[in-house]
């Protein structure tokens, strides 16, 4: 037996969407990150709860990527791959690296399932998988037999074998088995433990088949990254968000109100709110999206730090209501967890196509500020902004997310609090001279004066309203004064933006430009081209309404612009019409994240002069990507 | 005098220097009056009191409250107002709002608003027709109703808003005629103290496109309308006439008294406000043309309110776990520690 070292590792669990590989992926990332690797989760998974078992659409995967350097991405291509069924053999045998390590459970190779998946013959048996390291082992029969005397039934028996995967991989990169076993027994002794018991005793069995099994020549060691020293957690983007939601609320002193309706892939925020109440924070399931941004605006208009979450399809139906927001100026934060669209799309695929939709999508002249944040961590610190901006400026902000931020999941160095700046809110109460749309000089908000407040009783609407009295006015100049002032309000919003984050020369050859969950796959090909000696530099949007200020002043310091996003070039768009620069595009339209060797080889094509193909009108068209 | 020695507000103080922009001869000025002198009487605070409303005539209301006031979009005003009750349970929230604005564009967030059994005081202003946007059948009004969007009759048939509210849940049931300022004033003050969902149908006259709609059962109130009295029998025509039940459950009218094809008055339905459930069902039954409409309190029933469950969690949540420490939520989870020489602490 010998022992190797690499320096990174990219493996997939797939299985059916019932195989557990969702629970086996997340606990083999803990496991990771708890050794001290970096790592970065990709979860990729079917709409359908449970697809009929061995068909090619219920074929559910997790990617991890962990390393001992740091990392920005979940891998572009599997070292390994765990195949549970024909099936997901079927759909992921494409993305393995030649010579990667195949370990498939041949129990599940059978005629029936086999023709599920297409397969004329047994992959295993036809030679077709000669160029992989494969370890055929039944690991249904292994599961079965492990559990031999056990009473549960044998359909509770096979659900146990994810465990056998898990416990296999334990012993190929050497980790410590003893935490798992407790973290067994800890997520399942409530429920019942018969089940922690199997699931140990299966999980014990999948370490020793490693240790014993003549099969596995070799044990993988990926030693642990350097971390900055501190404490970290490994989070989630839609766990970040709430986490966010809760500390901004607090940073603003006052109580969080979050509204929501049940949407793929946003419904995790509530789920996870809904489990704070201690800290006052009251949560609303409403009956549907209209009603809960309803709800967010009420409890605004109460004085609380309102917010609601949703996904694209849901976006649209809080559009009125957003414009509401815009016209009687109460501070709100939207959350956008995009998904593959348009109507309802890819619900568990992670797109960015909804940027339009989040600086433009509302009836009227209804500009909003709208931040993306970059990875799971980071929706963190984008939550805290959207609430300061939201309240600072007396306007709905919304906070762009994606699914694949949403689901995966990153080491996060946790934040000191006590180093968090406060912004406090304070509800005017003097009722001498108050005139409702009266403007702070800086910001432009008017004061949040709530329901309660002796001497100050007003009255707000969706109609327009008088630039200071905030009466009802149709006077066409005091119309026109007060659309120019929601914008312009918005508009200020970039004095309180932080520094662009340009990665590389503030000039050169090209600019890749990216925003949102994009960030890590750009950095890391951006990085690689400078190492190459190549003049590209990457600038990051946080801010895409107002566009950040920092972005006019390098972008026309490039020979190319091009930017780099999961949607036909949205904002591409907006920079070529902000910025006039004839900018061109890197895009993908699949529902799955970027691959840094996509993005290092589109960029590379605008470094050799080969830009994307033009239309015979002159527009850039949009150039297709990583097809495969 | 100032505010604070001020004891009792009069109806003066809850009007605003706003121009009512109604119709001549529109029926919500009348409710309106009654409002502001009910709830004048019955001591409301100015600052705590909300006036929340969606889209259409009824719907300019609160601008002609000096209260807090919320005019916002179309069939959504039980949500802003469900919100801001959630988020701010001390204040007194009423929603005005109409048969299109709250039955048709806003029908679902009613039915949820009643069923959560939100402490909101509903007025629901029904006039049959769509005012603001001139004219339109609405889903109250009568079958074949010919507006410029039905110049043939409209097709669909009316709902009945008394048994929707009361299958959705609502816990103070009432109806009234706009211009019964004395029965109007006296469901307020009750409506006012209920803790709860209630819905206030106001029979409503729109003059412009509408007219008269409700006459019949306002002009001729002896007739037409049945008045509810807790503990007393469902009797109209002065006593003469009255509602039995027959076997199957059908409401009928009858003769009361004791001569031949008479009913003696043993035999009517009693009326209780806190009846049951088939009870309250049954005078939802009762509407034009066949019957006389039963005007004041149909229904009304305690149950916890949605904003007084959450407060108890919140304050559950608090006593049980202890109050939120930011730093330990933010530590829990899978957390470890990098030390300085690199190594990894669990």
């Amino acid at each position: 037996m010998e022992t190797k070292h690499l320096e990174r590792v990219v493996i997939r669990f797939t299985g059916d969407s019932g195989d557990g590989m969702q629970l086996t992926g997340t606990e083999f990332a803990k496991a990771a990150a708890e050794a001290g690797n970096d790592i970065s989760t990709f979860p990729d998974f079917p709409a359908e709860i449970r697809a009929p078992a061995g068909s090619l659409f219920g074929v559910s995967g997790f990617q991890l990527h962990f390393s001992s350097s740091e990392i920005y991405t979940p891998g572009d291509a599997p070292d390994v791959l765990v195949a549970m069924n024909p099936a997901a053999l079927k759909t992921n045998l494409k993305d393995l690296v030649d010579g990667g390590t195949l370990i498939v459970n041949t129990g599940a190779f059978v005629e029936a399932n086999l023709k599920k998946a297409g397969y004329q013959t047994n992959p295993i048996e036809d030679g077709s998988l000669a160029k992989y390291k494969v370890h055929a082992i039944d690991i249904t029969q292994l599961t079965m037999a492990a559990l031999e005397g056990s009473e549960l039934s044998n359909k509770e028996k096979g659900r146990a074998k994810n465990f056998f995967a898990l416990g296999l991989v334990f012993w190929m990169y050497g980790r410590e088995p003893e935490q798992e076993i407790r973290r067994i027994h800890q997520q399942f002794a409530k429920k019942n433990p018969a089940f922690a018991e199997a699931n140990v005793k299966v999980f014990k069995a999948g370490y020793h088949y490693g240790e014993t099994a003549e099969v596995f020549q070799t044990q993988y060691k990926v030693p642990p990254a350097e971390f900055k020293p501190g404490m970290y957690r490994n989070i989630t983007g839609n766990e970040a968000i709430a986490l966010g939601l809760v500390v901004g609320a607090e940073l603003a002193a006052k109580k969080l109100f979050y509204a929501g309706y049940p949407i793929t892939p946003a419904s995790t925020i509530l789920h996870t709110l809904a489990k704070y109440k201690n800290f006052g924070t009251v949560t609303f399931q409403a009956e549907d999206e209209i009603a809960a941004i309803g709800a967010a605006i009420g409890a605004a208009y109460g004085g609380s730090i309102a917010v609601t979450a949703s996904s694209g399809p849901g976006i649209a139906l809080k559009g009125e209501a957003i414009g509401l927001g815009v016209m009687t100026e109460l501070p709100l934060v939207i959350v956008n967890v995009q998904r593959g669209g348009p109507s309802t799309g890819l619900p568990t695929k992670t797109e960015q196509s909804d940027l339009y939709q989040a600086v433009f999508g509302r009836n009227g002249e209804a500009p909003i500020p709208v931040i993306a944040a970059k990875s799971p961590g980071d929706t963190f610190y984008c939550a805290i902004e959207a609430v300061k901006i939201a309240t600072r400026y007396m306007v709905p902000v919304m906070l762009l997310s994606d699914g694949y931020i949403a689901n995966g999941s990153e080491p996060w160095p946790l934040p000191d609090l006590e180093a968090l700046p406060r912004f406090e809110v304070i509800h005017r109460t003097d009722p001498s001279n108050y005139f409702v749309y009266e403007r702070d000089e800086r910001t432009l908000a008017r004061a949040w004066v709530v329901p309660g407040t002796p001497g100050l009783e007003h009255r707000i609407g969706g109609i327009e309203k008088d630039a200071r009295t905030g009466n009802i006015s149709y006077a066409p100049e005091n119309h026109e004064k007060m659309v120019r002032l929601r914008a312009e309000k918005v508009a200020r919003v970039a004095q309180d933006i932080g520094e662009l984050d340009l990665h590389g020369a503030d000039s050169g050859d090209v600019l890749v430009i990216g925003w949102g969950g994009t960030f890590g796959a750009i950095r890391q090909a951006v990085q690689h081209l400078q190492a190459q000696g190549k003049k590209v530099s990457h600038a990051h949007l946080r801010w895409l309404s107002p566009l950040e200020p920092g972005l006019a002043k390098v972008i026309k310091n490039f020979k190319h612009v091009v930017v780099a996003e999961l949607n036909m070039g949205q904002l591409r768009t907006l920079i070529r019409a902000e910025l006039l620069v004839d900018a061109a595009g890197i895009n993908k339209i699949q529902g799955q994240p970027f691959k840094v060797r996509e993005l290092i080889d589109a960029i590379d094509r605008q470094l050799t002069g080969a830009r994307p193909e033009t239309s015979p009108n002159g527009a850039s068209l949009a150039e297709p990507i990583g097809i495969a | 005098m100032t505010q604070e020695v001020k004891l009792k507000l009069s109806k003066k103080d809850l009007e605003t220097d706003q121009d009512v922009r109604w119709c001549p001869g529109c029926g919500d000025y009348a409710i309106l009056a009654t409002v502001q002198r009910t709830l004048a009487s019955v001591g409301v605070k100015r600052e705590n009191t909300v006036f929340i409303s969606g889209i259409g005539c009824s719907s300019r209301f609160p601008y002609y409250m000096n209260t807090y006031g919320f005019h916002t979009i179309h069939g959504r005003a039980p949500t802003i107002a469900s919100g801001l009750k959630v988020a701010r349970p001390e204040l007194d929230v009423w929603v005005i709002t109409g048969d299109g604005d709250g039955l048709s564009i806003g029908g679902n967030h009613m039915i949820h608003a009643l069923r959560r059994n939100m402490d909101l005081k509903i007025l629901l202003f029904n006039n049959q027709i769509y005012g603001l946007t001139k004219g339109q059948y609405s889903p109250t009004s009568q079958f074949g109703t010919r507006a410029p969007s039905t110049p043939t009759g409209s097709i669909d048939h009316p709902l009945n808003p008394i048994s929707l509210v009361l299958g959705a849940g609502a816990t103070f049931v009432a109806r009234v005629a706009d211009t019964d300022a004395k029965l109007m004033s006296s469901i307020l003050e009750q409506a006012y103290k209920h803790k709860g969902a209630v819905l206030i149908e106001m029979l409503q006259n729109c003059p412009v496109f509408n007219d008269g709609v409700w006459d019949r059962v306002k002009d001729d109130a002896p007739n037409q309308q049945i008045k509810l009295v807790d503990g007393q029998p469902l009797v109209f025509a002065n006593g003469t006439k009255g509602i039995r039940l027959t076997k199957d459950l059908r409401p009928e009218i009858v003769e009361v008294g004791d001569g031949p094809g008479q009913v003696p008055a043993s035999e009517l339905l009693v009326h209780s406000e806190q009846g049951s459930p088939v009870y309250a069902h049954v005078l939802a039954q009762l509407v034009q043309p066949d019957f006389p409409m039963p005007v004041g309190i149909l229904h009304r029933q305690t149950k916890p309110t949605y904003e007084q469950l959450a407060v108890s969690q919140l304050e559950e949540a608090a006593a049980t776990q202890g109050l939120g420490d930011l730093n330990k939520l933010l530590h829990s989870g899978m957390i470890w520690e990098v030390t300085p020489d690199g190594t990894t602490r669990r």
